[in-house]
């Protein structure tokens, strides 16, 4: 199989240095050749947020630190970073000059650790694998080096949980998803820890995370690992709902599986779903016509180029709910094997007549060949990135961009997640779709 | 400093062959006194912040040639600017009207076992794949921190392929630990071009190549009437078109920081004059380089004669903004030649300029001769500039300046700077196109973006009231260049 890649839509190990940025008052600290947080900021990035971008503390390997290696280098940098930067966690990052040259790490970090200070390290190494998979042991990192230290007694605190639920900037709206997730959990009783964004508690909240309830993982495979490490670690079972819920359909099913899990007060969590689906169908209803009588000018079909977690639940989505059909889906993640079975699985039934093909690239240059030789004959609808911008004009496609990079939108609390996030996708199709009128 | 080796695959850095550096404070006449006293010597900071690198600056050239494709051997975090290149290119054809056309860009996603076994075949493949996509007509090879770490034989690839393939496959060593000036890409992006594309010249054309970016294509109104041509290169030019600029009359320079290496080459090499004074800045600055380019050209009558035109058609003009703008004081941060040039025009148009910081310095360029140091021209003309740090995009040093100097406008020429003056409060503006600035016409563009910007103080102050700032007290006051190590040899400092 092809390893090469046109148009990345991901960042290799070191991408994890995002995650980090989303953290409140945390910063990364980059033990790298220069250019590399830059460049992942490119990518990933859209706004430098509290400490990210330019702010980023680096060693900006050089070619005396490959020779002679980088430790004493590190030490500086992280006591000037304690010093300069106003921040409540720090996480030392590696990228592929120390880890080839094999600088130690841990030892420098933990005379830092030894003093008590909140920092912690993670080897990331651009070639050791990509941000979907880095984010997993950047996370594992903070609460095994940091959060463990905190951890008070073996006991819960009711209905607490942690959210593992996207990768925080690889997911563009990370910030609206999880802004939304945390809101519909709390409607059904729920303490929520959800760790990134405007709607943490920055770093207090993950001090909290060995004595949550349960763990609810929402993603079709990166974040398992974190559940199955804290399952391991402190005992704490977890839920997995195995893609992004968007809409009324699948954000019940999401809640009522969480309910069912933690044994939550039915009534009370019904009563919330009731007056959420009320209001989202409501919102369907008042505009059902204009969508019955507007088929002329609507996609028909659409093809996800997506991450695994939004291709499954756009797709749900998109079919079941507003009636588009699913041509091909492409999921672009670079999905582990062993999870692959799983997302077919979800494709073969994804509604109640119908089933979609799926195949896993990481090259969406072949992609798009691919999609090019389709017989383009009814209005289609692309799910993907800037990247398709030609792709979707030379097939008369309307083109939603909801992957990395965004670059032709911007987006500050946008959200596809939940029940506001699937009325927010009707919008933004829709208003796409009428401004190619004129 | 050493002669263009057109030989050696790999082109020297600007610290072993220019002796440039990116750590310095003081004023600019003590600068460019160590520069000219050769005493100039690198400090090192003990704490610093992301830069940027090489493989990025020799990709921004290379990936806007019409018919050439870029792989990149690396891993995927290397390709993170891939779609920012691209966006550039788009926005640049349509200024161009050529037809839109993304950017075909590869990456050989360099893993873990890789980096034990070697990852040569995965380049080759990649340049074969690439190549049964796209038939381009050059391929070009960028490298990384990884492979050069690893050390694979990306020429020998190149080599075999350019057989294999009948296309020159072109290797740019441009990792990013190499250097801590990340121009040094631009000049690996050039020595590829000169070495392995650029063609002996058979005759002499009435072309002048103008090495630029992707700004506006004001040198048609100067040349056409001079009886040349215009030729812009790199970004948007063909292979074939490169394959000749060997044959120009001349090469401009719109910034010699990004081009003194591919000017002194085509001197050198094939014997193409480079115009040596510092680029069209401010009226004198531009005078000069007009005076500069007529003899070069051999067209000074012509020149003088359109000198006097362009003054008696804006000095009235620039009258009218200078009483506008006289006695506002200006902070800059900017990258080296084009930063010195700034200097120049904002002093030009009645600013204080209470100083600067810029990203590297180089001492001398490649041409060898003092005439194209921009900088002692801006000392020169316009006298001293306090407060002038070399500072390789330091926010942490930026931010403790502005706030110690708290100037009324802060100009940047590179992203990722403006959010400080802007969280303090200070208006600042931005200036992607550098050809904005350039030339005569160019002094009244600016002058009116100042003015704008200036005026235009909601924002940042709304801004300010509402922002954190993730430095902490204790460094803002410190003295900003405290982590710039003593133990400097430069005399002056």
């Amino acid at each position: 199989m092809s390893k090469l890649i046109e148009q990345p839509r991901y960042s290799c190990a070191l991408g994890a240095q995002q995650s980090i940025i989303a953290i409140k008052r945390a910063v990364p600290i980059l033990h790298s050749g220069p250019g590399c947080g830059d460049k992942i900021n490119r990518l990933l990035g859209q706004g430098e947020g509290y400490a990210g971008g330019n702010t980023v503390p680096c060693t900006n390997a050089s070619e005396s630190e490959i020779v002679f290696g980088g430790e004493s280098k590190l030490g500086t940098v992280i006591e000037g970073a304690f010093q300069v930067i106003d921040a409540d966690l720090y996480v030392v990052l590696t990228g592929c000059t120390s880890d080839i040259i094999g600088d130690d790490v841990a030892q420098v970090t933990s005379r830092y650790q030894e003093q008590d200070k909140p920092i912690v390290y993670v080897e990331t190494g651009g070639f050791k694998s990509n941000n979907y998979v880095s984010h997993e042991t950047v996370v594992k990192g903070i609460i095994d080096q940091y959060v463990d230290k905190f951890k008070v007694g073996s006991h819960k605190i009711k209905r607490l949980v942690n959210v593992f639920a996207t990768i925080p900037y690889q997911d563009a709206f990370w910030n609206g998803n999880l802004e939304e997730i945390k809101r519909i959990l709390e409607g059904i009783g729920l303490t929520v820890n959800i760790l990134f964004g405007a709607e943490s508690q920055g770093i207090e909240e993950w001090k909290t995370i060995p004595q949550a309830e349960f763990n609810i993982v929402v993603s079709a495979w990166a974040g398992l690992e974190i559940a199955e490490h804290l399952k391991n670690k402190y005992d704490t079972p977890y839920t997995h709902f195995s893609y992004l819920p968007i809409g009324g359909l699948e954000t019940t099913k999401f809640l009522r599986q969480v309910v069912a899990f933690g044994a939550l007060d039915v009534d009370y969590a019904e009563a919330f779903i009731k007056k959420e689906e009320e209001k989202f169908y409501m919102h369907i209803e008042r505009m059902a016509d204009f969508m019955l009588e507007f088929r002329y000018g609507l996609p028909r079909r659409f093809y996800t180029i997506l991450d695994a977690s939004y291709a499954i639940g756009f797709s749900k989505y998109l079919l079941n709910e507003l009636g588009i059909l699913p041509t091909k889906q492409f999921i672009i993640d670079d999905t582990p094997e062993v999870f692959q079975g799983a997302i077919h699985e979800q494709f073969e039934k994804i509604s109640e007549f119908r089933s979609a093909k799926v195949s896993f690239s990481i090259d969406a240059g072949a992609i798009q060949e691919e999609i090019r030789k389709d017989e383009h004959k009814s209005r289609g609808l692309i799910l993907g990135s800037a990247w398709e911008r030609d792709l979707a004009t030379e097939i008369g496609a309307d083109l939603l961009i909801v992957s990395v990079p965004v670059a032709y939108r911007l987006i500050l609390n946008c959200g596809y997640a939940g029940y506001n996030g699937g009325l927010r996708v009707i919008e933004d199709i829709y208003g796409k779709v009428l401004d190619t009128y004129r | 400093m050493s002669k263009i080796n057109l030989n050696a695959s790999e082109v020297q850095t600007r610290e072993s062959r220019l002796g440039s550096i990116t750590g310095f404070a003081g004023t600019a006449g003590e600068l460019v006194g160590c520069a000219r006293a050769g005493t100039l010597k690198e400090s090192e900071r003990s704490f610093s912040q992301c830069m940027g690198c090489s493989s990025g600056n020799a990709f921004c050239q290379l990936s806007m040639i019409q018919d050439a494709i870029v792989v990149n051997h690396a891993p995927v975090g290397c390709a993170g600017d891939f779609f920012t290149f691209n966006f550039v290119y788009r926005v640049g054809q349509m200024e161009r009207n050529l037809p839109p056309v993304i950017g075909r860009y590869f990456n050989t996603n360099i893993e873990e076992q890789d980096t034990i076994f070697g990852a040569t075949q995965k380049l080759a493949n990649t340049i074969r794949t690439a190549y049964e996509r796209i038939h381009p007509n050059a391929i070009f090879i960028t490298t990384s921190c990884a492979s050069g770490i690893i050390g694979d034989d990306v020429e020998g690839v190149a080599n075999d392929l350019t057989e294999e393939l009948g296309i020159p496959i072109i290797s740019c060593f441009c990792e990013g630990f190499k250097s801590k000036i990340w121009t040094t890409g631009f000049d690996a992006a050039y020595h590829s071009i000169i070495r392995k594309l650029v063609k002996p010249p058979e005759k002499k054309s009435n072309k002048v190549n103008i090495v630029n970016f992707w700004g506006s294509h004001i040198f048609d109104e100067i040349l056409n009437p001079l009886g040349y041509e215009a030729d812009y290169i790199i970004p948007f030019s063909t292979t074939a078109q490169l394959k000749y600029i060997s044959e120009a009359v001349a090469t401009i320079q719109i910034c010699p920081t990004l081009g003194t290496y591919i000017g002194a080459a085509l001197e050198q090499v094939y014997g193409v004059p480079e115009i040596k004074s510092p680029p069209a800045y401010g009226i004198a600055g531009t005078d000069q380089w007009m005076r500069e380019l007529g003899r070069v050209l051999d067209r000074q009558e012509q020149i003088e004669a359109l000198i006097v035109k362009e003054h008696e058609r804006i000095l009235p003009k620039l009258q009218e903004y200078r009483e506008q703008i006289q006695g506002k004081k200006a902070y800059l941060t900017a990258g080296a030649a084009h930063g010195h040039a700034l200097i120049a025009l904002l002093r030009e148009l009645g600013l204080e300029v209470q100083g600067a910081a810029i990203f590297h310095h180089d001492p001398i360029y490649d041409n060898g001769t003092t005439t194209s140091d921009a900088l002692a021209h801006a000392v020169n003309t316009y006298g001293d500039i306090p407060n002038y740090n070399v500072c390789n995009k330091q926010a942490y040093e930026l931010v403790n300046v502005l706030n110690k100097i708290k100037p009324d406008i802060m100009i940047a020429r590179h992203g990722g700077m403006t959010l400080w003056g802007a969280k303090l409060g200070i208006p600042t503006l931005l200036v992607g196109d550098e050809q904005l600035s350039f030339g005569y016409q160019g002094i009244l563009n600016y002058g009116e973006r100042i003015l704008e910007t200036l005026d235009n103080k909601e924002f940042v102050i709304n801004l300010a009231k509402h922002s954190t700032m993730p430095y902490t007290k204790w460094w803002l006051d410190q003295d900003p260049f405290s982590f710039l190590r003593s133990d400097l040899n430069v005399k002056t400092y």
